[in-house]
């Protein structure tokens, strides 16, 4: 040992500790596959959103008046700032991307299950609040869409009853979304929001190491410990799983900058053309939509022909993912050896999310005209589809209950071992 | 004199007391933190009434203009307009104007103080985005049997020419009618109710 690190350790003697309980000695399965790429990819996309954010800041304007024009400042005089502004906008869009493949890796593995139901809470706090600081994110540009999505957003607190629309009031600041509210939503944007975050991620990891990962057979490898205590199909996580999800940073850059150099509005997926032209509080864009990873939620409210209802399922929708470790009671974590009922349910519940983001993107009518001819009604067609889609997306979770709690599932035999080949 | 013994229900008190003091503490601190987020009295004072020409307006044709930063429509409805009206009652969600959303001098058939003038606050009662004027009989890919009226591109809400809103929409209520008067026979008042009415 160095003269310096002794110094060191003498005087901070936790800190060792802690980076050998975390790296050096944090021994995680042996078999992780690809699904297991997306939780490190999520920490960097968010340390590029903290860096790419605090330059952004630095030419931003948050008022009703400068704001839109300081982003074009930023995208034309400042050095760089295009640069700067297209791999924080793009993160924005990755963010969602790994982390909606971090949480289905999650409902595959059986990742929520006991030991780690708190992973699972703390996980889906950070989405809610990852969800928060998107949406604030995408009103400070103060693009036209901006401006109504944070109306439309804002306005669903007044489904809430009594005292719903002082509230909707309190979180504007004034009586339509200006100054007041663009000045919060930075300070949450920029400050609080990012600080939950991190705070939450510490959390998440801290509650992952105390139980130790699961794995793609869903085993615990606790069961198997060789005389010093370390798990037998255990591997410490550094060096072996930092140089190996440096592969996947790799890969994943690559793909990013692509998109940055290329299309960084990925066909108006990640960057809206309606936000482009500056907010007018007087003319609603011609089809409001929100960005994509928002879209199979704003189908569910949309498709509801009811404002309370439709709040209400909204809500619902993301509270179900919160209760799934109580709703699931098979002792089977992974989909490899789980019944044939959870393989396909979970298959349609992909498929369902995916087709209510093609309906709140707003991609149905188009598709609804090939396929039925220009003369379909399309309003009728797009909402029977629509709340089929909706009920099958609740449908999983009360399938998933019934399945497991009647003991209906038919599962196989787990390995007592994981099964990786090496 | 030294007692080691402890007195665990003191103990337990002291603990107690400590923590609700502080934590009413804390609560009352955080009441000024959670009101600076009500409108300013700067956002307040902004919203005057306004008065408006309405002779250049022609038949069939809407004008919008801004109050309190609320876009405010003002329609010179045509005698077919008018006349589709009625034909609509068994299709809106409140026909009649039963829910307070106008004045009570504008809750009428035609909810409006004279027939043709429409005027309203142009936003949808489901999230508030600007509803479209779509005078044009005839189908629509919205409705195919389209009698004319206002159409939220947002979530598809319709409203008729009296701007009530249409049943199996999610818009839950018809669109507001703001407080207004005639000044005269071509300048509207809007924010102030006519003279006598509440
Ligand atoms: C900022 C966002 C997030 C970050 C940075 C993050 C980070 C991580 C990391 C580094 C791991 C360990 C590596 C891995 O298993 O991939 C992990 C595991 C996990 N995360 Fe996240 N996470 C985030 C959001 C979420 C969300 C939204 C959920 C779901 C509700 C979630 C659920 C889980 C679960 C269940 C595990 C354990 C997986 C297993 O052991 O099989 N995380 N997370
Ligand atoms: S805001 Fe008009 S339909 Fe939703």
């Amino acid at each position: 040992m160095g003269a310096f690190t002794q110094w060191f350790n003498e005087r901070a003697p936790g800190l060792g500790a802690v980076y050998k309980k975390h790296m050096t000695e944090y021994y995680a399965p042996k078999n992780f596959n690809v699904m297991y790429y997306f939780g490190s990819l999520a920490m960097l996309v968010l340390v590029n959103q903290i860096v790419t954010g605090i330059f952004l800041a630095m030419f931003y304007t948050p008022t009703a008046a400068g704001a839109f024009d300081s982003v074009q400042y930023i995208m034309r005089d400042v050095n760089w700032g295009w640069l700067v502004r297209y791999m924080h906008t793009t993160g924005a869009s990755m963010f969602f991307i790994v982390i909606y493949l971090h949480m289905f890796r999650g409902l595959m593995y059986g990742s929520f299950k006991k030991p780690r139901e708190l992973v699972w809470l703390i996980g889906m706090l950070i989405f809610l609040v990852l969800m928060a600081e998107a949406f604030m994110g995408y009103v400070l540009p103060w693009g036209n869409m901006s401006f109504w999505g944070a109306k439309v957003i804002i306005t669903l607190f007044s489904a809430v009853p009594w005292f719903g629309h002082t509230l909707v009031t309190w979180i504007m600041g004034t009586f339509v979304p200006g100054d007041p509210t663009l000045n919060r939503f930075f300070a949450l944007h920029v400050v609080a929001l990012p600080l939950v975050l991190l705070l939450l991620v510490v959390l998440h990891l801290g509650a992952l190491h105390e139980v130790g990962s699961n794995n793609p057979d869903g085993v615990e490898i606790k069961k198997h410990k060789n005389p010093k205590g370390i798990p037998l199909d255990g591997i410490a996580f550094h060096p072996y799983y930092t140089l190996k999800d440096l592969v996947g940073v790799g890969v994943f850059l690559i793909i990013c900058a692509v998109i940055i150099f290329f299309a960084p509005s990925v066909g108006g997926f990640f960057l809206e053309h309606d936000n482009s032209i500056p907010a007018n509080d007087l003319v609603t864009p011609a089809t409001i939509k929100p960005v994509w990873y928002f879209s199979p939620f704003y189908a569910i409210l949309r498709m509801i022909p009811s404002k309370g209802l439709g709040v209400l399922a909204l809500a619902a929708s993301i509270v179900a993912l919160f209760l799934v470790p109580w709703l699931d009671r098979g002792g089977v974590k992974s989909i490899r050896y789980r019944g044939l009922g959870y393989k396909i349910a979970l298959a349609i519940f992909a498929i369902v999310f995916f087709l209510l983001g093609c309906i709140g993107a707003d991609l149905t009518p188009g598709w609804i005209v090939s396929i039925f001819g220009p003369n379909a009604d399309i309003t009728t067609i797009e909402n029977l589809f629509g709340r089929i889609l909706v009920i099958l997306y609740f449908a999983f979770f009360v399938f998933l209950w019934v399945y497991t709690f009647f003991g209906f599932e038919r599962t196989r035999p787990v390995p007592e071992r994981v099964t990786t080949h090496a | 004199m030294a007692d080691d013994s402890i007195n665990k229900g003191r103990r337990r008190f002291l603990t107690a007391s400590t923590a609700v003091i502080g934590g009413a503490g804390l609560i009352i601190t955080a009441i000024p933190f959670v009101e600076t987020w009500l409108p300013s009295a700067r956002a307040q004072a902004a919203g005057s009434p306004i008065t408006v020409d309405i002779s250049k307006i022609e038949k069939g044709q809407m004008v919008r203009y801004g109050w309190r930063k609320q876009p405010i429509f003002v329609i010179n409805r045509t005698p077919e307009q008018l006349q589709w009206l009625p034909k609509q009652d068994p299709r809106l969600r409140d026909p009649h104007s039963n829910e307070p959303q106008q004045p009570s001098y504008c809750k009428n058939g035609h909810r409006s103080i004279k027939p043709e003038w429409m005027v309203l606050i142009g936003i949808c009662t489901h999230l508030g985005c600007v509803p479209d004027y779509k005078k044009k009989v005839g189908p629509e890919p919205f409705d195919p049997d389209w009698k004319g009226g206002f159409y939220c591109p947002c979530h598809h809400s319709r409203y008729d020419m009296a701007a009530r809103v249409y049943d199996g929409v999610p818009a839950p209520l018809n669109m507001v009618v703001p407080p207004y008067h005639f000044v005269d026979d071509t300048h509207i008042q809007i924010g102030v109710d006519p003279k006598g009415a509440a």
